[in-house]
């Protein structure tokens, strides 16, 4: 394991604190770390992500902007290019849209389009998904989008000391890093999480839980759906191997390769609208990489091909849960 | 509302009044405007003969851009759109480099250490709220930098227009945000982009100071410039600045502008053409002649033709550089595409 934790005293945190935590710690160690987004600053953000930031850094390091998600990225961009480590917090991934035209066009492209002139160092963080009984438009994962940019990496965290870690390297990381955060996970996960500044590697996947009936690849809020899935197999003496990807692009093919190779059968497992989604690149890799070792076609188990749907009694069935995981693998295990 | 037009030249060159700037100074300025035009106009030969890409002239344009880049020093950064060639090498982009850019070798993208010119902006207006966060940038680095970001009448109409002005106007940032309207967003004629006349009216909305100038005058150019890039740089916060001008060129070097405009109506501005006003101008105070013209457009073409060679020198691209500076590092699948575009797959 090539992950800096330090033997430290941990402490239990939900995700969001964690977030926070990582984020203090940045701008602590960094002068050119800016915190900013729409109320982020005097209020910490809607989720608290940044709460306490803005009395203990002053608000030239965290602050408001304006209600411009474009205007935030775009800001975000030049702040980055004349030597700054810009934060931006996306209220709701939902709410990225009106800026994809400066990450489609720019944050993605800069290095590449100035041979290494310039680069952009910055990291957009924001809260994606479903599950807490949200209005409309604030559930969507749009991570697929993201994926297809060329020059941007995607970081989906699981847990409060992998999302603390996670988050340090992203701010480190020389190039723009999308951070998205399961909103469900917030407050819906607590654990133990080091103290101290400490960072975990991007591009690598992490084997959650060892199996050999079948391997379930996941990321974000669907990890801990896919463990209970595998919690349920296992009382049932199957035994399912979870892989959290964690980091989407770039992608760490050898890990699922190499369970795949283990397992014969792979299901994959994601909140987004299945067509299109992420889930289809995995299963792209596997087919291309270990068809060899296939012993059943791959499975998706996702969100249907709707828009998410704002609470509601039918909310539930949308995302993806443990028994839609659990009929994927009966099927993958029959064939 | 509408706001003055702030003019010393007549359309015929001749000065309205005193002028602002001291005749050594006027003929540094009729020498950036001379050395754009020739540039421009070699470069449409060049695209011709092959080599050059795409090329967006700038014909008509040049004070507009040259004035605001002369009131720029050498640490304040220059934001362009892809027309802005003129103001570019005005503020100190290499001519080599700038017929690589053109020709769209990747070894004409990156502009040297130095030089704060962002990369020329393709997507319209997209470089607005970048810019703001350029010059916010400098606060942060104890700089004094005054960031000069560059649009057409046609990029006003996008959303990433108003929020960087937005943007910049809340955070009192140092940009001055040059408007050239030059009539024509390719070919939708200013009048059907926007019903207020002037766009620096629009300035009121933002709270902050629009200033409208003939932007085929380049002293009223340059002297509004140097206002607001000082005013940006004493605290002052952003400036609207709108150059009135005309593209007399096409939109680019594939455009066909008599689909959509009449010649009579580009005469009409052919005869303000700036380079020509400016010429008249040192004329008439008795600082330039004939003579003097042929030697400075001799030493341009110099300039040029050696500029010319060193950008043949550079090297073809080769076909792995496609993958590489995506990321500082390249991952896994970069690097497969990498060797397998090196030969070593095949």
């Amino acid at each position: 394991m090539s992950a800096i934790v330090p033997e430290t005293q941990t402490r239990v945190l939900n995700l969001v604190q964690a977030v926070n935590e990582a984020l203090d710690l940045a701008l602590e160690r960094d002068p050119r770390v800016l915190l900013f987004g729409e109320d982020v600053g005097r209020m910490g953000g809607v989720f608290r992500a940044s709460d306490g930031l803005q009395a203990k850094y002053g608000e030239h390091r965290v602050f408001d902007t304006p209600l411009a998600e474009s205007g935030i990225v775009g800001y975000g961009i030049g702040l980055a290019l004349a030597g700054m480590r810009p934060v931006a917090e996306i209220q709701f991934a939902g709410f990225l849209y009106p800026a994809l035209d400066q990450i489609l066009s720019h944050l993605g492209r800069y290095r590449h389009r100035t041979r290494g002139r310039y680069s952009i160092p910055m990291v957009i963080r924001a809260p994606y998904g479903g599950g807490v009984h949200t209005p409309e438009q604030h559930a969507d994962s749009p991570e697929a989008v993201l994926c297809h940019v060329p020059g941007v990496k995607v970081v989906i965290p699981s847990s409060p000391e992998r999302a603390k870690g996670l988050l340090l390297s992203a701010i480190e990381d020389p190039d723009p890093v999308f951070f998205l955060e399961a909103i469900k996970l917030y407050r819906g996960v607590k654990a133990e999480v080091p103290q101290g500044y400490y960072t975990l590697p991007l591009g690598k996947a992490r084997i959650v839980r060892e199996g050999e009936a079948a391997s379930l690849f996941c990321y974000g809020g669907m990890v801990e759906v896919c463990q209970k899935a595998a919690e349920v197999a296992a009382r049932e003496g199957v035994e399912l191997e979870v892989v959290d990807l964690e980091s989407l692009t770039p992608l760490d093919t050898e890990t699922i390769v190499g369970s795949v190779q283990k397992t014969g059968r792979a299901v994959v497992v994601y909140e987004a609208m299945r067509t299109g989604g992420f889930g289809a690149e995995v299963a792209a890799r596997i087919a291309e990489e270990a068809i060899d070792f296939l012993q059943a076609p791959i499975l998706r188990v996702a969100g249907w091909d709707a828009p998410y749907p704002p609470f509601s009694a039918v909310e539930h069935y949308y995302r993806p849960d443990a028994k839609r995981v659990l009929e994927a693998v009966r099927k993958v295990l029959r064939h | 509302m509408d706001v003055d037009t702030l003019r010393y030249l007549q359309d015929d060159g001749t000065p309205l009044g005193e002028l602002p700037f001291p005749p050594e100074k006027l003929l540094s300025g009729y020498r950036a405007l001379r050395r754009a035009r020739h540039f421009d106009e070699r470069a449409l030969v060049l695209q011709r003969q092959g080599k050059l890409g795409v090329y967006p002239p700038f014909r008509g344009q040049e004070a507009a851009q040259v004035g605001v880049a002369l009131a720029l020093e050498k640490t304040d950064w220059l934001v362009p759109s892809y027309r802005e060639t003129a103001a570019a090498l005005t503020h100190g982009l290499p001519i080599a480099t700038t017929i690589l850019y053109w020709r769209a070798d990747p070894s004409g993208w990156r502009f040297p250490e130095g030089v704060r010119i962002l990369p020329f902006y393709i997507p319209i207006a997209t470089q607005i709220p970048q810019a703001v966060g350029v010059a916010q940038a400098g606060k942060y680095h104890g700089e004094n930098w005054v960031v000069a970001a560059f649009i057409g009448d046609g990029g006003t109409s996008e959303g990433d227009f108003h929020e960087g002005l937005n943007f910049a106007s809340v955070f009192g940032a140092p940009v001055v945000f040059v408007v050239q309207n030059n009539g024509w967003a390719i070919s939708v004629p200013t009048e059907k982009q926007m019903k207020v006349r002037r766009v620096a009216s629009r300035a009121q909305g933002y709270g902050i100071p629009g200033v409208v100038v003939d932007g085929n005058d380049l002293v009223a150019v340059w002297k509004a410039a140097q206002e607001a890039v000082e005013r940006a740089r004493s605290g002052g916060g952003p400036t609207l600045l709108e150059a009135l001008t005309y593209r007399i060129a096409p939109h680019t070097s594939s455009d066909d502008p008599g689909r959509y405009r009449t010649e009579e109506q580009t005469e009409v501005w052919k005869r303000k053409d700036p380079v020509m006003r400016m010429r008249r101008c040192l004329e008439y105070l008795g600082v330039w002649d004939e003579q003097r013209e042929s030697a400075l457009v001799e030493e341009l073409e110099t300039e040029l033709l050696a500029a010319l060679e060193e950008a043949d020198r550079s090297p073809e691209p080769a076909p792995w550089s496609i993958v590489e500076e995506v990321f500082a590092e390249m991952n896994p699948d970069q690097r497969a595409a990498w060797e397998y575009l090196q030969g070593g797959m095949r």
